[in-house]
């Protein structure tokens, strides 16, 4: 999970501090009105701002404002437009509660929400539990949002004000939210007036205000939240003026290395480390980690307590620390090895509780190890009572070892006594110390197979049985000998520290085990999805391994091209798949909202807590692939952050290997397309050769023909160059057509140049000029014309075809001009005659494949010449147009963007003349 | 023109354009060996030793570029190119490689012929003596004392325009690419910076050619290069 939160600048571990200027332009903007306790004028203040907005024409919506009753503030609501609240409908039953509209919200995007007590809770089932995160939703649609919050909702402060008021209240706001807002608003009023306020009824107008608020509003609790919200108003504000100052580089200065580590163990008080320690990062703009270090005494804790765990390090997380569960043997030496890992300076526990005494406490041990690192114990807090829970003996999985612990007590017993039964009859030959080494075995034997426990007992019995069956007086726990004394301090002494040390290699066999297991699992994923070539098949091994590694139900949702997702359906079997859909009770929604934005969803997190499945996006490094969809046969299962962190490493390696797939899919499409264009394009160049080859001949030797000696007779000779004309004409046909269907086929690939526009015109005249010959042609080139960046023949072929056109339509002996000037950023080339003109209203339909001025003509031609010139100069994204022409004919006109020009500067520099007469 | 008439090697896989190339320059007192393979070219080259060859690009048996480059290891002859590719890297491949000329199918007879005397008689130049003076139109080149005048006057050129123009009246009548023509002029790191060429040869244009837009000598082959067209 990442845990970016508490975007101080100077955190040691990220030296790039969050709230980029960048996002803050992106995201909404909030603004929190903050207050000491309800009843100071939060709400008030918000609106008077929103209708001073509002006036000066601001467009804003409010979303939920609470009046309590309270007439004024009422009345400051009149002409705001309120947002519709929805109906909340849970499991199907219309629940108590009408909650703000977030979808609503979203479709409406106005400038500015207004959202009254930033901590309320949402009724169950929408789609967040808090409004906060609600809120955060809004922001990141890029919708400002003013809010209003009491310092008692504040996380950090929650237990403190807790502390002080006597009233724990449950709704609470992570402090990054308040330390991330853009802006807050401090709102005060001096106690006296806000008891005065109280006591006439203005703050809660319902008789409510008797009972439990009644024993709130008393002077010293008011003063004490007085102080406090001042002081986190005032911290807040030295964050920002640091902030300032690092953005503005005004202070070089980085701390490094004063990262918090707190550590929490198995006792009640690890929520209040893990909030101090959120509070002590706060003040000092440090970053902070919580570890939980789980020990072989640990792991027979019983599921209650291993959840409270797992619950402080989740609430941790949110309060934007980095957590960690680390197995070790022992706690002090993890601890500072994870600090010095982390390049932690200072390291943070409870105060540790009534110890053996030849226990150091780890605190100490720690001071032993590492004496570079400041070392801070916490107080035990006021409140810390016993918890009211009895241990239920635990659930699932955990009662299974707790019964089979039963039994190995039960064993490790019984093989003391056996021993002793069967060495009794052994007393006449062996000496009393080789049957004490026996019962040594024994306990040996036990630890090695039940562990530590059960060999505390067999070493107690031993000696017991040792004491009674042996050692003379015999059947007596009576002792004639004081020396044996030692024997039995000696055999306990042994025996224990050999169950110690053989439970010790268990728990680290088991542990290694397990990560071996892990590993296994990974090492098989991967390799199964290194072969898979269809997502079909990355969804079925999957969902195996997710089974096989998590005992837990696991559906692929991937998406269709628009982004919304399916149930993919492949891979289970048809019959099964009525009872499988049955089973994961999927909510295509949440699923959604977890693939668009990329976060988990579901069961154990922020969205949708309610929901039994969790929805997991597939996060490849291009885009989101899909969602996996699980439904765990525990619940607490979800929260154990190993198991997260593997489920995690599972779906990267599944999302890796869905894009994958994909990219196999395009590449594979890309070279259908290039063959097949590869195809088209062969299929062209041969048709060309084809089609050119016997015209070649035919325009050869029909001219050889003509220009035969002896010369042809008159009637010959006027066939042979009748020949020779119209083998021309089909020759000028077939380069048209093959032109145009070489366009079309998307072969022509422009070969853009920096060219002259002389350049271009001398050619074409020098193309055209047999076409031309009856004709006279001028040219009207402006000077110093910029360079223009064009594909030659393209651009000549354009000019040709203009001219022919002009040649064919106009009378022999016509003028025909072609000119260029530059306009504005454009370069205009025209081609204009003073023959007979375009038919009118029609210059626009020339342009279109097969049409021509005149219907019914005897001029050759198919009219794809204008066509042509078209697409050439549109590729060249240009223009071509008829116009009018100024010496009264017809008139064709290009325009092309100049673009910039390369200079010519080097070149020319130095070309200067070195042999001046 | 010559006691012995010249020959020329026609390299080319379709009968009636052989036939008919054959019967034009047959009238003008060419002698035409044939070939319709590059393999029989090569041999027919060797064998008879022709003043020029006419080569078909499109050979069945072969890519006409590479036999250009065969020939040019051991002759000097020229080359004319033939090809029904419009395809201008195809001209500039067989240019580059050593042909001196090029048409493009349809071609017509007196474009052929036309094309044919020029090389020759650019090759008979050649090897007789150096040229040091060139006309064209009112225009005199003396390579010897770099002089260019045009109507009896002197033209001014920056040393870059008479490089150009010395090193395309040195090649006239053949067509030099735009690539020969800027590593001959500006040096082979500059191949690139076609607009130089272009801009330069406009320069030319404005002070040798009557109507600078109309160019009479100095030819734009499209998007391969240049020629400088002596009249006949």
């Amino acid at each position: 999970m990442p845990t970016i939160v508490n975007d101080r600048p100077d955190i040691a571990t990220s030296p790039v501090y969050a709230p980029t200027p960048e996002r803050r332009t992106t995201r909404g903007k909030l603004r929190i009105y903050f207050g000491a306790s309800a009843g100071v004028g939060k709400t008030c203040a918000m609106l008077t701002a929103a209708r001073k907005l509002q006036a000066d024409g601001h467009e804003l919506i409010v979303g939920v404002v609470e009046t309590h009753g309270r007439g004024e503030t009422a009345a400051m609501l009149a002409g705001m437009e309120i947002l519709a609240p929805r109906e909340v409908l849970s499991r199907g039953k219309p629940d108590s509660g009408f909650e703000f509209d977030l979808d609503g919200a979203l479709a409406r995007r106005p400038a500015l929400f207004l959202m009254d007590e930033l901590a309320h809770s949402n009724a169950l089932g929408s789609r967040h539990p808090k409004r906060w995160q609600d809120v955060v939703e809004l922001l990141e649609a890029g919708i400002d949002v003013f809010t209003t919050l009491d310092v008692q909702h504040l996380d950090s402060l929650n237990d403190v004000v807790g502390g002080i008021t006597g009233i724990r209240v449950t709704e609470t706001v992570p402090d990054r939210i308040f330390d991330e807002a853009n802006e807050v608003v401090m709102v005060d009023i001096p106690v006296d007036e806000l008891l005065v306020r109280f006591h006439s009824g203005k703050i809660y107008h319902e008789p409510q205000a008797d009972g439990v608020s009644g024993s709130f509003f008393r002077k010293g609790n008011l003063i004490a939240l007085r102080e406090l919200a001042l002081r986190r108003t005032a911290e807040r504000i030295g964050d920002d003026v640091r902030a300032y100052r690092i953005e503005k580089s005004i202070d070089t200065i980085w701390k490094t290395g004063t990262g918090l580590l707190a550590c929490i163990g198995p006792r009640l008080d690890c929520d209040h480390v893990v909030r101090s320690t959120a509070r002590l990062a706060g003040q000092l703009g440090a970053g902070w980690h919580v570890i939980y270090v789980e020990t072989p005494a640990l792991q027979q804790l019983s599921a209650p307590r291993r959840e409270q765990i797992h619950r402080a390090l989740k609430m941790a997380e949110e309060l934007g620390a980095t957590t960690e569960v680390l197995a070790a043997n022992d706690v002090a030496h993890a601890c500072v090895n994870y600090a010095r890992d982390q390049n932690l300076s200072r390291i943070i526990l409870g105060r540790g509780h009534r110890s053996w005494p030849w226990r150091t406490p780890h605190i100490k041990r720690m001071a032993n190890f590492a004496p570079d690192i400041d070392l801070l114990e916490l107080g035990v807090p006021a409140n810390a009572r016993v918890p009211a829970h009895p241990d239920p003996g635990g659930d699932s999985g955990y009662g299974s070892t707790r019964k089979r612990s039963g039994r190995s007590y039960l064993w490790a017993a019984f093989a003391s006594v056996a021993t002793a039964l069967a060495a009794a009859p052994l007393l006449a030959f062996l000496d009393l110390a080789n049957i004490a080494m026996l019962f040594l075995l024994v306990v040996v034997f036990v630890a090695v197979r039940f562990g530590r426990g059960p060999s505390v007992l067999a070493t107690c019995v031993s000696v017991l049985c040792f004491d009674f069956f042996f050692v003379p007086p015999r059947f007596t726990f009576a002792i004639s000998d004081i020396q044996y004394l030692v024997t039995f301090t000696v055999m306990l002494a042994v025996g224990l520290i050999t169950g110690h040390l053989t439970a010790g290699l268990r728990f680290q066999a088991y542990v290694a085990s397990r990560r071996e297991e892990r590993a296994r699992a990974l090492y098989e994923f991967a390799r199964e999805l290194s072969g898979a070539l269809q997502s079909e098949q990355v969804y079925e091994s999957t969902q195996t391994v997710i089974q096989k590694a998590f005992r837990a139900k696991s559906l692929m949702l991937l998406p269709d091209k628009e982004g919304r997702l399916l149930v993919t359906e492949q891979g289970v079997p048809a019959n099964d798949r009525a009872r499988h859909e049955k089973r994961l009770d999927l909510d295509l929604g949440i699923a959604q909202w977890s693939f668009d934005n990329a976060k988990n969803a579901g069961l154990g997190t922020d969205t949708l807590p309610a929901s039994r499945i969790f929805y997991l996006p597939l996060q490849a490094p291009m885009c989101t692939r899909g969602v996996l969809a699980i439904e765990p046969e525990h619940h607490h299962w979800i929260l154990i952050p190993e198991q997260r962190q593997q489920l995690d490493t599972f779906a990267a390696l599944a999302a890796i290997a869905l894009e994958r797939v994909h990219y196999i899919d395009v590449a594979q499409n890309a070279l259908v397309d290039m063959e097949s264009e590869r195809l088209r394009n062969s299929l062209l160049a041969a048709l060309s050769h084809d089609l050119r080859t016997p015209l070649t001949s035919l325009i050869g030797v029909s001219e050889t023909l003509a220009m035969s000696r002896p010369s042809l007779s008159g009637q010959q000779l006027e066939l042979a160059q009748i020949l020779h004309q119209e083998s021309l004409r089909m020759e000028a046909l077939v380069s048209n057509l093959l032109d145009m269907a070489r366009i079309q086929s998307g072969e022509v690939k422009f070969n853009l140049q920096w060219q002259t526009v002389e350049e271009m015109v001398g050619s074409a005249l020098r193309v055209s000029q047999g076409a031309l010959k009856q004709h006279r042609t001028s040219t009207d080139v402006a000077p110093n014309l910029p360079l223009l960046h064009y594909d030659a023949v393209l651009l000549e072929r354009v000019l040709c075809n203009l001219l022919e056109n002009a040649a064919k339509y106009c009378p022999p002996g016509s003028e025909i001009v072609v000119a260029a000037e530059q306009r504005g950023e454009q370069m205009r080339v025209t081609v204009y005659d003073n023959g007979p003109g375009l038919p009118a209203g029609r210059e626009e339909i020339l342009f279109d494949k097969f049409t021509r001025g005149e219907r019914e003509s005897a001029k050759p031609g198919v009219g794809l010449g204008l066509a042509i010139c078209r697409a050439i100069i549109e590729g060249h994204a240009g223009s071509i147009s008829a116009c009018a022409s100024p010496i009264g004919g017809a008139g064709f006109v290009f325009v092309l963007p100049i673009g910039c020009p390369p200079n010519m500067l080097d070149a020319e520099l130095l070309d200067f003349d070195l042999h001046y007469e | 023109m010559n006691e012995f008439p010249r020959s020329v090697l026609l390299i080319e896989d379709e009968p009636q354009i052989r036939r008919f190339v054959r019967t034009v320059l047959e009238d003008e007192g060419w002698l035409v060996f044939e070939a319709s393979t590059l393999q029989r070219g090569l041999i027919e080259s060797a064998g008879r030793a022709p003043d020029l060859v006419l080569l078909d690009l499109g050979l069945p048996d072969g890519d006409g570029v590479e036999f250009i480059v065969d020939l040019r290891k051991w002759s000097s002859v020229p080359i004319v190119v033939l090809s029904a590719r419009v395809r201008e890297e195809e001209k500039i491949r067989a240019l580059d490689a050593g042909a001196d000329d090029y048409l493009t199918k349809p071609f017509g007879v007196g474009e052929l012929l036309a094309r044919v005397r020029a090389t020759i008689r650019r090759y008979g130049q050649s090897a007789s003596t150096d040229v040091k003076i060139v006309k064209f139109g009112d225009v005199t080149v003396s390579l010897q004392d770099r002089r260019v005048t045009k109507a009896g006057e002197k033209v001014h050129l920056t040393p870059t325009e008479y490089k150009l123009l010395s090193v395309i009246v040195a090649n006239a009548g053949r067509v030099m690419t735009n690539q020969q023509l800027l590593r001959e002029v500006w040096g082979p790191r500059h191949v690139e910076r076609r607009h130089y060429l272009h801009v330069y040869m406009g320069h030319l244009r404005n002070k040798l050619e009557d109507v600078p837009t109309q160019p009479r000598y100095f030819i734009t082959q499209t998007a391969v290069g240049y020629r400088l067209l002596l009249p006949d």
